[in-house]
């Protein structure tokens, strides 16, 4: 029942988080976006090959949920590196706009425009 | 600080609606009608931990389900991206994924009139939470066999939420459902502020 390739994928995502299920940090959802600090800070290390996937694909500003369908990996493993790379200084952080109960009428009237072009 | 002094590419602001509704209705269908990008996969392990002992019906031996999203993306201007997000039909987990929901603008859930029922748990699942929320009648061949007033009693939607009739597979008619769910936000919030007057946000 492919129960083979289940248990490879699992063990390979548990390996590349160090054995980590939650990231250190909460501040990444979904379409908050990551951009990669270029040139990378002089202390910076040869990162381990999926880290430098990652740098590769936020070299322009990309947001978590693209990334981790371009990665094909889970958003959970790919926030647990972005916290890896976030501590290191080797990305910046965007977080989405935030919404709250009071409605944000300039942005509200930008995405209608935005939608009306369309 | 850390990288203080190197240049990054300034970062878009990015906002979010949810398009939600019951298996097949047509959610990825209206997020590639729209989108600028074909709709990319992108998915999420879910620990059972929380789940009623009846959801674990079938899956007992596995630590965590895997609920996957397709989603796509609008460029409203140079800095600001709209992502759609199209919540799993066929689970039902996805409302276990808290950063779906947490920070839309709002949602669409569609409706097919052939299955109403599959779509209840999506309108039930914004009411509650207090997202705004429209009602998109996915029309499959175009077909409207109900006026949205008979939908919206039959469904039994308040005023405020407005319904309408719709083709998912047509760009426009994607477009309008969204414009129809920003209109509403732009109308309630016009009535909670009570001048009428666009205000400008302060921040």
């Amino acid at each position: 029942m492919g129960g083979g390739d289940t248990d490879g994928r699992l063990v390979r995502l548990f390996a590349l988080t160090g054995g980590r299920t939650r990231p250190s940090r909460a501040d990444f959802t979904l379409i908050t976006t990551v951009t990669a600090v270029d040139p990378p800070p002089t202390w910076a290390t040869r990162p381990q090959p999926e880290y430098q996937r990652i740098l590769r694909r936020c070299a322009e500003p990309i947001a978590v949920a693209e990334l981790s369908a371009l990665l094909d990996l889970p958003v959970s493993v790919v926030v647990i590196m972005l916290c890896d790379l976030l501590e290191t200084g080797r990305i910046t952080v965007r977080a989405p706009h935030p919404v709250s109960c009071k409605p944000d009428m300039d942005l509200l009237q930008k995405v209608r425009d935005g939608l009306g072009r369309i | 600080m850390a990288g203080s002094d190197a240049i990054t590419r300034a970062a878009p602001d990015t906002v979010k609606i949810l398009i939600a509704g019951g298996f097949g209705v047509g959610k990825t269908t209206m997020v590639g009608s729209v989108s600028e990008i074909a709709p990319l996969r992108t998915e999420e392990s879910l620990t059972a931990a929380g789940l009623d002992v009846d959801d674990l019906d079938g899956i007992e031996e596995k630590t965590a389900t895997t609920v996957a999203l397709d989603f796509g993306r609008i460029t409203i201007s140079r800095g600001l991206i709209l992502y759609l997000f199209g919540t799993p039909g066929q689970q039902r987990f996805w409302f276990m994924w808290n950063d779906l929901a947490l920070g839309a603008l709002g949602a669409v859930v569609l409706l097919d009139v052939r299955r109403p029922e599959s779509s209840f748990a999506a309108i039930d699942f914004f009411e509650r939470r207090g997202i705004p929320f429209v009602v998109g009648v996915n029309g499959f061949y175009g077909d409207h066999p109900y006026p949205p007033d008979e939908i919206r009693d039959a469904l039994a939607l308040p005023d405020h939420v407005k319904v309408l009739l719709c083709d998912a597979r047509e760009r426009e008619s994607s477009r309008d459902v969204l414009i129809a769910l920003i209109d509403q936000l732009i109308a309630s919030a016009v009535q909670s502020n009570g001048t009428g007057r666009l205000t400008r946000p302060g921040r």
